[in-house]
């Protein structure tokens, strides 16, 4: 196996991988709905216990991504965890405040209540896609950091990767189309959340404000992606060329979905899957709307990683030092280590099979409310 | 203090808590498995709901297990952002594979195993339930791979061109796995978690004792529970062994400081505590040899020979070595496109002096001397506190096979007071580990100093402060909450 080949197959993983994270983020989507005054506490309960059973899929899918960029792009880990550092912590802190959520929520040695659990659910349903998607923004808008291998043999200044400004990531945040992005990721991730639990909750109550709300969160939804889309099309890109030299091209990511037409196909397909599970979710009786908007989410997702990593682009690009951006070329771990981790990632359609068994077999029976009132065993 | 005291500060504040969860998630696991498995083989409710109560007890530490190691994942990046790109290409293979095999197996099986109990056949419920532990124990293996490489860097190759560690060929992977200090740390600490879960099911059980309550339980339990710690003990004292030899062969300033050793020879004491020694003990336990040599750190310091024969420079030299490195490297990647000759000289000096390279950016020889007051105490604290709990759990074990915990209010005491203990000797194992191994992140090759991102003080500290506050409310809310599901007690007859 070439050694370009392998970094492709790598950035292909990443990209499902984000694709997958984004999917899966309608656990975060879904517990906005708690704090839904038409619903009960026992109907937010029922949504509570809902997600619970999926939102370790989510965490261990975030945590399996940021190991895969170690694992496969660590110049990306490296530059920019330690570099947007403050974007980051503000995505863990709130991730770490969903995982104990759930399980400290209804006790009462809680110290800061239910509410004050259901609160950080929430921040963590806006936050967390929010920042990701920004975060992801800023492969398309740049960032500001510089790379310098030699700076290692001076002790005076050893970092390699330094970032140029002290908001350290939190500029991100000012950035209107990376933000764009972001903004669009929280209404579809709220979304995929509605649609989720129309799909898992049996509750006509529940059901009927899930329709609600996919119906409201789409028009935001719609202009915020496609906004960001426009733009994209529209606006300069970083181009590498043969020789690793970087280059700013006008309409680089319109070039880059003419030339890779394959893309444009998941692109388009991933829209309309999407589009046809909002449809499914608000305007039919249907409740699998989940399914071929989740299918659409992880296409799109995909996509827009293809767009920014493939066909001589620089996946994360310095806005200072053009020649420190990031590529798939310049920043993977070595050919026999990519090698190895490729056959290690052939165990992965077992892995997604088993989860895939797991889930239907926990599924078959939908959440009720007389399994929260009697079952022992909830959240 | 600067960014490198806070960052190291903060991910020993941040390894510390994960510690805490850990070892009881690695411990409860294998013994709610066990418990389980009783249920399924004799059809007896009795240890479906004692399983069950251990399993409350588990997922309320779970969570907070994950939570502070999502942190700990991504603090490699944020605040070791040097140390990342250096040893990403080591770990990536080893990360690969925890990722897909362990993280995914745990995740599925726990929600299977705490919510599929209406859902899912007895029998798919109990391979959840073992697939849970198993999966918790094979994530342990991959990342004590990562965390072993570092305290001896085997299979690696230093890349000019890359600046980098890699692992170049089929051998240095297979060495990168079966690096011994890896195994003898898996083994040392997953076995340590079933001594954490061990002496935690015995201490509660006795809790129920001292009530009068639930004696029933309390005996299966506290049998179940001193079986799994006490094999877990022997395995401690067994890795413990390897893991000893192995400080001698590849930490020798680790060992040094551990036993406060200045000045080492042949038949060196063991301190058991300063003024009582066991004459020629130590040689035994770092070489298998009562004639082996067991440098100190003035040897260390000043250079010496070891048992194979081999010269070991000074740390002075291997500075001087190390300085050369650097220097070679920067020269290589000045002249590479310009001056192959002069590129490919400096490259072979670069070659001849690469092992010594992250002495280059030590200031002063004493630099490589960790806290010894601090790694000293430790090591017998975690030695001290693991031999009762050993004996503890032997006593509470015998007891309950002979049926004569009755009126053991002392047993019952002792068992509740080697629950905190048996935490503070799993903290001093990881100072022993990681303080031991200062100022090194990567044995030799990268001092702490130069693995740092590129922060303030300022930024460090105050996230230092965030992870405290929450990683404290966590605990504290925690221990409440177990403490309540306690009080709850199972929901087996009150016998």
């Amino acid at each position: 196996m070439s050694y370009t080949f392998l970094q492709n197959y790598w950035w292909f993983l990443i990209a499902l991988l984000g694709g997958l994270l984004v999917f899966l983020m309608f656990v975060q989507g879904a517990n906005l709905h708690l704090g839904n005054r038409k619903l009960s506490d026992l109907q937010k309960r029922m949504i509570l216990n809902s997600t619970g059973r999926k939102w370790e899929l989510t965490f261990t899918t975030l945590v399996t991504f940021g190991g895969a960029f170690f694992a496969s792009f660590p110049l990306f880990y490296s530059t920019s965890f330690g570099g947007a550092y403050w974007v980051w912590i503000l995505i863990l802190i709130t991730f770490v405040f969903q995982a104990v959520s759930y399980e400290f929520q209804n006790k009462k040695e809680n110290l800061i209540g239910v509410k004050g659990f259901r609160v950080a659910l929430m921040a963590n349903g806006i936050l967390a896609p929010l920042l990701v998607g920004t975060a992801v923004g800023t492969f398309f808008t740049g960032s500001d950091f510089a790379v310098n291998k030699l700076a290692i043999a001076d002790p005076s200044a050893p970092v390699i990767s330094t970032w140029g400004n002290g908001w350290h990531g939190l500029e991100a945040l000012g950035q209107f189309h990376a933000v764009l992005l972001g903004c669009a990721v929280m209404f579809l991730t709220a979304i995929l959340g509605a649609l989720y639990i129309l799909n898992n909750v049996d509750d006509n109550e529940i059901q009927a404000q899930m329709r609600q709300s996919i119906k409201k969160e789409t028009v935001p939804f719609l202009v915020f992606f496609l906004c960001w889309l426009v733009i994209l099309l529209v606006c300069q890109g970083y181009a590498v060329d043969e020789s690793g030299i970087v280059s700013l091209e006008k309409f680089k990511y319109l070039h880059n979905l003419l030339q890779m037409p394959v893309v444009l196909v998941m692109l388009l397909i991933g829209v309309v899957l999407v589009l046809w599970g909002i449809f499914k979710g608000a305007f039919s009786k249907s409740r699998g709307g989940i399914w071929p908007a989740g299918a659409g989410t992880v296409l799109v997702v995909m996509a827009v990683f293809f767009l920014a990593g493939y066909n001589g682009t620089a996946y994360y690009p310095s806005c200072t030092d053009l020649q420190s951006s990031l590529s798939i070329r310049n920043s993977s771990s070595s050919q026999f280590t990519l090698q190895v981790m490729f056959w290690v990632s052939l165990l992965i359609p077992f892995v997604v099979a088993y989860i895939a068994y797991a889930w239907h077999q926990m599924d078959r029976k939908k959440i009720t409310q007389d399994e929260i009132s009697d079952t022992p065993h909830k959240y | 203090m600067d960014v490198i005291a806070w960052s190291r500060i903060q991910f020993a504040m941040t390894a510390a808590y994960h510690w805490l969860f850990v070892p009881l998630t690695l411990g409860v696991a294998f013994v709610m498995a066990v418990m389980e498995t009783l249920y399924v083989v004799k059809k007896d409710e009795f240890w479906k709901k004692t399983a069950q109560f251990w399993m409350k007890l588990f997922a309320i530490n779970f969570a907070v297990g994950i939570a502070t190691g999502i942190i700990l994942e991504f603090e490699f990046g944020t605040n070791w952002s040097n140390y990342s790109w250096f040893v990403g290409d080591m770990f990536g293979a080893p990360l690969a594979i925890e990722g897909i095999l362990a993280f995914f197996m745990e995740a599925t099986f726990f929600a299977v195993m705490f919510f599929g109990w209406e859902k899912v056949s007895k029998r798919f419920h109990l391979v959840s339930t073992w697939l849970t532990g198993i999966g918790a124990a094979i994530s342990a293996y991959w990342i004590l791979v990562a965390n072993g490489w570092m305290q001896n860097p085997v299979g690696t190759t230093f890349n000019p061109d890359t600046v980098r560690s890699e692992m170049a060929s089929a051998q240095a992977f297979w060495e990168v796995i079966s690096n011994p200090v890896a195994v003898s740390k898996f083994f040392h600490s997953v076995t340590s978690g079933w001594v954490t879960g061990g002496i935690f099911v015995v201490g509660v059980s006795c809790w129920y004792l001292i009530k009068n309550r639930q004696k029933k339980f309390a005996r299966a339990s506290i049998l179940i529970g001193s079986i799994v710690g006490i094999v877990g003990s022997f395995a401690v004292m067994l890795s413990g062994d390897s893991s000893g030899v192995h400080a001698a062969e590849f930490q020798p300033m680790k060992l040094a400081a551990a036993e406060g050793l200045q000045d080492g020879g042949k038949r060196a004491a063991f301190t058991i505590v300063p003024g009582i020694k066991i004459p020629g003990m130590l040689s035994i336990l770092a070489t298998h040899d009562i004639d082996g040599f067991v440098p100190g750190i003035n040897d260390i310091l000043n250079g010496y020979t070891d048992n194979d024969g081999n010269v070991i420079p000074s740390v002075s030299e291997k500075m001087q070595r190390g300085r050369t490195a650097l220097y070679a490297l920067a020269q290589y990647r000045a002249l590479n496109d310009t001056d192959p000759d002069a590129a490919a000289q400096a490259r072979t000096l670069l070659d001849a002096n690469v092992q010594y390279m992250g002495y280059g950016h030590l200031e002063k020889p004493e630099d490589v001397i960790p806290p010894v007051g601090v790694v000293f105490w430790a090591f017998r604290l975690m030695i001290g506190l693991g031999m009762l709990a050993l004996l503890v759990m032997l006593i509470a074990g015998w007891m309950a096979w002979k049926d004569r915990l009755d009126g053991k209010k002392w047993l019952w005491i002792a068992a509740i007071v080697c629950i905190p203990l048996v935490y503070i000797g799993g903290q001093c194992g990881w100072i022993v580990a990681e303080v031991g191994r200062q100022p090194w992140t990567i044995q030799g090759l990268l001092p702490v100093n130069v693995a740092i991102s590129s922060l303030s003080a300022g930024a460090v500290k105050t996230t230092f402060f965030l992870f405290l506050a929450i990683f404290t409310l966590f605990l504290v809310i925690e221990i409440r909450i177990m403490i309540g599901a306690i009080k709850k007690g199972p929901e087996t007859p009150n016998e």
